[in-house]
């Protein structure tokens, strides 16, 4: 009896006129026809306009939103939940692990071993893993079916014997069908051929793509392609594959005891570099000037304090005041720091094509109209010299701050150029 | 910049594996990038006492022009241990050193020409059963009595890691070593290059079956839309790129606040 549509002839009735007093035009619930049709309000949308008439803005980037528009969010998709419960084979895949994520070469890597665990039907495992602190919260989606996390204290430094024996007891205990690392600097590379020489293992290094019986690898330090048949240990290059991303995956935890050895290789901490001996490619931490600063020694030490390294815009470099190779821009260097302090700098299109990958961008400026400032993530309006000294100040100040609470010994060495 | 050298001690072996290297872009034989530095690092740390070691095709010009390269850093003589081409110069490497064993191997990270896996220094490793460093820039200090050296090892972002290895060891030398000095005419010819014939090697099987083309260029990654609909597909293609995210602050005090805020979040400072 509940799905037999019914009306209310006085709800109706009133619905149909303003003015009765138990009239609610604007409820929230969308109104229906006879046929159970949507029907339209058509009298309350737009706003009034500025002379008094009503207005119907259709570009959707006015401030006046309808009033009566609920935002609906796009349903969050859950996705299939891809569960295995009896592995066939494992795909075993040793995660690099930057500052405890998961980068974009694992999650390739993720998605490359996803793909051989599942292609021509295949009931495989994806094996995962982890060493040391594992913060992701993405973590569902990366691919995981089953992981094995080492996370004592002993991870946190480097330890690739130690890492190269666990696997190789991994390898041994589970003996998975294939073993994947990413070829990368942060590990991966240096670590699946250490594991490659233990096993006696022939490695494809340099892998970018995967069929089924061919691999393709880069040779000759990326001058040629190799085309060689399938081993089971695979270094795989950046982009091999697609990340997984239509599914969820379970990230079982396995238990896996493995002992502690005399490593022969012993960190020691890394060491204070100075910032002004990184290449400007590859610094972290810049500290950009350009035609707005004004005192250029004040930049300078603020530079020295924060313990940044110094780029500049064209216009400072063809004024002298700065070298030609801290040029950042279109015609410089191209920057890929987490962190870019632009001081003084307007934002010309040239110079935003150099800092297109900066993660973070931060804009001193006395104009608050430029592009720089639309650009960056935090901008500070004012002049450039009283900013930079109370941020040199401040630091100062935090960083006796911190020195009073722990003694620490910086030993810095400086490396020069090149 | 020259490392003070008296943290190293006299009598320290340092043996430096050299391969040819090939110019990027013209394929012109050269000085092997890496292994030069290799060789600039051996230099620095035991001048008198450096084996330069080179094992491949030792007849033909190409080959003694690039060692001749070598030569003029500074080498008195350069060991060839001659074999042909295609050979797997690991078992021929393992006899040579396992009969002497330095107390550091170096080499580069990976070769300029063939399959350049960087596989050999870690076989070497796994066999001789010493340990490796990967991609060092420096060599600090050697200390034989104590049976360990300290090496800096290079990170990405320009960071370096102290690295404490026992004695012997192998390390590969990464590109941001310090730059190798320029290769002396003088010092070229009177140079040495002294051959040895090796006669039992291993051919490498497997690489003569593969197929090796020039590199072709790699896809670049798309960003594909996860979109159902054609609305959103197109919304998604023609959305600006957010401009007004950023804050912005009147107030220095405020702003250099948030500014320190921010960089401790960001892990700089």
């Amino acid at each position: 009896m509940h799905d037999i549509f019914r009306r209310d002839p006085r709800a109706q009735w009133i619905g149909r006129n303003r003015l009765h007093p138990l009239h609610q035009a604007n409820s929230a619930q969308p109104k229906r026809g006879p046929s159970g049709l949507l029907r339209k309000n058509l009298h309350n949308i737009g706003f009034i306009g500025p002379n008094g008439i009503n207005r119907i803005d259709r570009s959707g980037d006015s401030n006046h939103s309808p009033l009566n528009r609920i935002s609906v969010k796009p349903a969050e998709l859950t996705l299939p939940l891809h569960q295995v419960e009896e592995a066939d084979f494992y795909i075993l895949v040793a995660l690099d692990l930057v500052s405890a994520r998961l980068t974009s070469h694992d999650r390739d890597t993720l998605g490359l071993a996803h793909q051989l665990a599942n292609n021509n039907n295949g009931k495989g495992a994806v094996l995962a893993v982890a060493f040391g602190e594992l913060k992701e919260d993405k973590l569902e989606t990366a691919g995981i079916d089953r992981l094995i996390h080492f996370d004592s204290s002993e991870y946190q430094r480097y330890n690739p014997e130690q890492r190269c024996v666990d696997l190789y007891n991994i390898v041994n205990a589970l003996q998975p069908k294939h073993i994947l690392l990413p070829d990368s600097i942060h590990g991966g590379g240096d670590l699946g051929r250490r594991l490659a020489a233990r096993l006696g293992q022939r490695a494809a290094c340099g892998v970018w793509k995967v069929t089924d019986e061919q691999l393709l690898c880069r040779g000759a330090a990326g001058k040629t392609d190799i085309i060689r048949p399938m081993t089971q240990i695979l270094l795989v290059l950046e982009e091999c594959c697609e990340p997984v991303s239509e599914t969820r995956h379970q990230s079982q935890l396995l238990p896996f005891y493995t002992a502690a050895i005399n490593s022969s290789v012993l960190d020691q901490g890394n060491l204070s570099v100075d910032p002004s001996a990184v290449n400007l490619a590859e610094a972290g931490f810049i500290l950009s000037g350009g035609n707005g600063v004004k005192d250029w020694p004040v930049f300078h030490l603020t530079a020295k304090t924060l313990g940044a390294t110094e780029g500049a815009s064209r216009v400072s470099v063809d004024d002298g005041y700065m070298p030609r190779d801290r040029q950042v821009g279109a015609s410089g260097t191209w920057v890929t720091a987490k962190v870019y302090i632009a001081v003084g700098i307007s934002g010309a299109i040239q110079h935003m094509q150099g800092i297109a990958q900066c993660d973070k961008v931060v804009a001193i400026n006395s104009d608050d109209k430029c592009d720089m400032v639309k650009r960056a993530d935090l901008s500070a309006i004012g002049d450039s010299t009283v900013i930079l000294n109370d941020l040199r100040n401040l630091v100062e100040q935090h960083r006796a701050g911190q020195n009073a609470g722990q003694n620490h010994q910086y030993e810095g060495v400086n490396h020069g150029k090149g | 910049m020259a490392k003070d050298n008296t943290a190293i001690a006299q009598d320290i072996s340092i043996s430096t594996l050299v391969s040819i290297g090939e110019h990027p872009l013209s394929g012109r034989p050269r000085r092997a990038e890496q292994d030069a530095r290799a060789i600039e690092l051996g230099l620095k740390s035991a001048t008198d006492k450096l084996n330069c070691l080179y094992a491949g095709p030792a007849l033909n010009t190409n080959a003694t022009d690039v060692l001749r390269d070598y030569l003029g850093m500074g080498l008195k003589h350069i060991q060839i241990i001659d074999v042909p081409e295609h050979t797997d110069v690991t078992t021929t490497l393992l006899e040579y050193f396992s009969a002497n064993t330095p107390d550091v191997i170096l080499t580069g990270v990976q070769a300029e020409k063939g399959e350049s896996s960087g596989m050999l220094p870690y076989l070497l490793a796994e066999q001789l059963n010493i340990p490796i460093v990967a991609s060092i820039t420096h060599i600090v200090s050697i200390d034989k009595q104590a049976g360990h050296a300290k090496v800096l090892q290079a990170l990405p972002r320009g960071q370096r890691r102290k690295v404490k290895v026992n004695l012997p060891f192998i390390a590969t030398v990464d590109i941001s070593a310090p730059a190798p000095r320029q290769s002396a005419y003088g010092c070229a010819m009177r140079g040495e290059l002294v051959v040895k014939q090796c006669n039992a090697y291993h051919k490498d099987f497997e690489q003569s079956k593969w197929q090796v083309n020039g590199a072709q260029k790699r896809p670049k990654r798309l960003k594909v839309v996860k979109a159902k609909t054609a609305a959103d597909r197109f919304k998604a293609a023609t959305a600006k790129v957010q401009g007004g995210a950023g804050k912005v602050i009147y107030d220095s005090e405020e702003s250099t606040q948030e500014i320190l805020k921010m960089l401790i979040s960001e892990g700089v400072i």
